[in-house]
């Protein structure tokens, strides 16, 4: 169950935080286009703070499109889970923020990404982790990419917790169109095949993209695909 | 092996509930009874290995021990990276339980065979490796691999001694030669065709079922200018280990285990065996060539 969390910044707050990140230009479309759809969770979804970031209660977001992190450090720092001094030294020998994250170094992080492909596994693991433990509160949100999809790791992924019915996975596809070979039928149906809900939102609509967030529904693992125009 | 693995891994399914199995079809029929008692803790992805690994990674991120089993080629060689990334890199441990050690699945042939899973764990450093070498060594290495919170593996074969050697964790004397006398270790399932190789020679013999970590200490106190390593998994996989413990002393070192060729060959683990030298006589062939130059 997501917690509504009360807004008490304004997104225009995660943007100079954003500036403050350099040296990852390569990419920064990818960053950007994943902004919206971090601050809307962080902001009104996630039921996780800097104080319960420990807790064995709190949802789980997994950031397994672990390029171009500039915006979910960004967004960890506009919700206090790190500090913003550092965002002026990504990547650099003393940094905690590199180019992919690493749990180990970030608060609040709660996997190491970047190799495409590993986040919805460790996804679907930890929601029946805390299934068998009888925590039914939490959900867990894993983010991946429409290239990302590629990974085949993710269909062994998509299609076994469809089976199963995972009803506390939302899987959120950030959309910006950069698969070499496209997803032709559209990426939800994807997931829809092997028994998930899906909705496709724009992934810059703050509305939409948290009526898809919470769209959920009991017996079925949820799959939201934000599409991101222009990118 | 298997069966005391299942029985073993059924009763602390019951006995804790911190205990978690997660498979990928191979083994499942064997687990039913556990699934139908713990539907939340046994979980049979289906035919899924990459998902295995990373669905136990999951389990562990929220403080499950899960134990991962499948066949060593799948459980290994296919999901090396989600091992590397989804255990490693994460920071949590889990307990992995291989069958089809080296060429035991020799009638199923090179697609069914992982020879090289132990020097694969070698590349990520951190793992204790235990290799059984008769069924009653397989109980307490598994019982004593889910209590602790490390990753392990835990290669189970078909192969067997005669007799066991339970608290083999470190190198354990079975047959000591004269002082000064060549050292040859044996790891596993590989004993007694080692024993019957060297029956003639003046040597040490000692015995292991733990590779990782390697018993360095015993192997300093034990070894005088000649070691021999007889290997069930890759030939010279333990090579590194063993010249970095006597880096700082003269010494020779033969590694045996099973050649990287792909023999594209069926048979019976014996044939297998046989053809990569590791039977008693290829074993007696080569470890007398090289203690006795010029003897072959």
């Amino acid at each position: 169950m997501s917690v509504p969390t009360t807004t008490t910044e304004p997104m225009a707050s995660v943007t100079p935080l954003l500036t403050r990140i350099t040296g990852d230009e390569k990419h920064a479309p990818s960053a950007h286009s994943t902004l919206d759809v971090l601050w809307v969770l962080y902001d009104r979804v996630l039921a996780t703070t800097p104080a319960t970031a420990e807790d064995p209660d709190r949802d789980r977001f997994l950031l397994s499109k672990g390029h171009g992190p500039a915006a979910f450090y960004a967004v960890l720092a506009a919700k206090g889970f790190i500090p913003p001094e550092w965002l002026d030294d990504l990547a650099g020998p003393d940094s905690r923020l590199g180019h992919h994250p690493d749990r180990l170094l970030v608060p609040g992080v709660e996997i190491g990404s970047g190799s495409l492909g590993h986040g919805l596994g460790l996804g679907v693991g930890t929601a029946l982790g805390l299934r068998a433990q009888g925590l039914t509160n939490p959900r867990v949100y894993v983010l991946i990419g429409d290239a990302e999809l590629d990974e085949g790791a993710n269909h062994e992924a998509v299609a076994y917790a469809g089976a199963i019915g995972l009803d506390s996975v939302t899987a959120i596809v950030v959309d910006n169109a950069s698969a070499t070979h496209g997803w032709p039928g559209g990426i939800a149906g994807r997931f829809t095949v092997a028994g998930w809900t899906a909705v496709t939102v724009d992934g810059r609509d703050h509305e939409e993209i948290f009526a898809g967030l919470t769209g959920h529904r009991p017996g079925r693992p949820h799959a939201v695909v934000a599409r991101i125009g222009g990118a | 092996m298997r069966d005391t693995f299942v029985g073993t891994s059924t009763a602390l399914l019951a006995e804790d509930p911190r205990t978690a199995l997660v498979l990928a079809d191979i083994s499942a029929a064997d687990f039913a009874p556990a699934a139908r008692r713990h539907p939340d803790r046994v979980l049979n992805v289906g035919i899924r290995e990459q998902l295995m690994i990373g669905v136990a990674g999951g389990l562990a991120l929220t403080g499950l021990r899960p134990i991962v089993h499948s066949y060593a080629t799948f459980l290994v060689d296919r999901a090396y990276e989600q091992i590397k990334l989804d255990l490693d890199h994460q920071g949590v441990g889990a307990v992995l339980v291989s069958v089809g050690a080296s060429y035991d699945a020799a009638r199923s042939g090179r697609t069914h065979q992982s020879p090289g899973d132990v020097a694969l764990f070698d590349t990520l450093g951190r793992w204790t490796v235990r290799v059984p070498g008769h069924p009653s060594e397989v109980a307490p290495l598994l019982r004593s691999a889910v209590a602790q919170d490390g990753s392990v593996y835990l290669r189970l074969s078909s192969q067997s001694n005669t007799a066991g050697h339970p608290g083999a964790d470190r190198l354990r004397v079975l047959r000591r030669g004269t002082p000064g006398a060549p050292l040859v270790v044996a790891v596993g399932p590989v004993l007694d065709a080692t024993l019957t190789a060297v029956a003639a020679l003046d040597v040490t013999v000692a015995y292991t079922h733990t590779p990782r970590p390697f018993d360095t200490a015993g192997l300093r106190e034990l070894a005088g200018r000649e070691v021999v390593l007889v290997e069930p998994y890759l030939a010279g996989t333990s090579a590194r280990v063993v010249a970095d413990a006597l880096a700082d002393r003269p010494h020779r070192l033969l590694g045996l285990g099973v050649t990287e060729v792909d023999l594209h060959r069926y048979g019976d683990p014996a044939d297998h065996a046989r053809w990569h030298g590791l039977d008693a006589a290829g074993l007696c062939r080569s470890i007398t060539a090289f203690l006795v130059p010029g003897a072959g």
